[in-house]
């Protein structure tokens, strides 16, 4: 199963209204992505927290739909 | 035994542990061999745990983290992150410096 671009971008949005998002899809095949976000939600919070409010904002879809999105995160 | 029982087992168990696809030598997945390989380069010595071989653990580990993928590196039974949090820890020091503290190297 795939998730479009845009979808991701959507999502995370929706809980992250500040993030700015920079994601690629590594191989054109709607689920192998690299994503960078930045966000003053970030701060103060361990990599592991702001690893986890992404897969939040993902509504269970990581490790399910979608496989591979790797994620670098920053505050701001 | 219940699961948690058993993760929490081999986290105390091992000082260096990784939850993965696959086992060391033969990771079946790009993200624990990437993981794996970083450990390796460190020279640790870690436990590999192939969650392909128990489906139950598979899940148990993930609710057990609150983390939904695989691999997952604990060292002396604290999480450390997954595939992207161990690659950026290796690339800026951090990881060798968490080793070289906890005297695993």
């Amino acid at each position: 199963m795939a998730i479009p671009l845009d979808e991701i971008k959507r999502l995370i949005i929706d809980s992250i209204p500040d993030a700015s998002i920079e994601i690629k899809d590594l191989m054109g095949d709607n689920n192998h992505y690299a994503a960078t976000i930045i966000s003053a939600k970030f701060n103060n919070l361990s990599k592991i927290d702001q690893h986890k409010l992404v897969y939040r904002a993902l509504k269970g879809k990581m490790g399910n739909e979608l496989h591979a999105l790797s994620i670098t995160t920053k505050g701001k | 035994m219940e699961i948690k029982k058993i993760i929490e087992n081999l986290i105390n168990d091992n000082e260096v542990c990784l939850f993965m696809k696959g086992t060391p030598d033969s990771p079946q997945c790009g993200f624990s061999m990437a993981v794996s390989n970083v450990l390796k380069h460190l020279k640790v010595n870690f436990k590999g745990i192939n969650v392909l071989e128990d489906e139950k653990l598979r899940q148990g580990i993930k609710k057990f983290s609150d983390w939904p993928t695989i691999p997952q590196l604990y060292i002396k039974s604290e999480f450390i992150g997954g595939c992207d949090i161990v690659k950026e820890m290796f690339e800026n020091g951090e990881l060798k410096k968490i080793f070289e503290d906890k005297k695993i190297i």
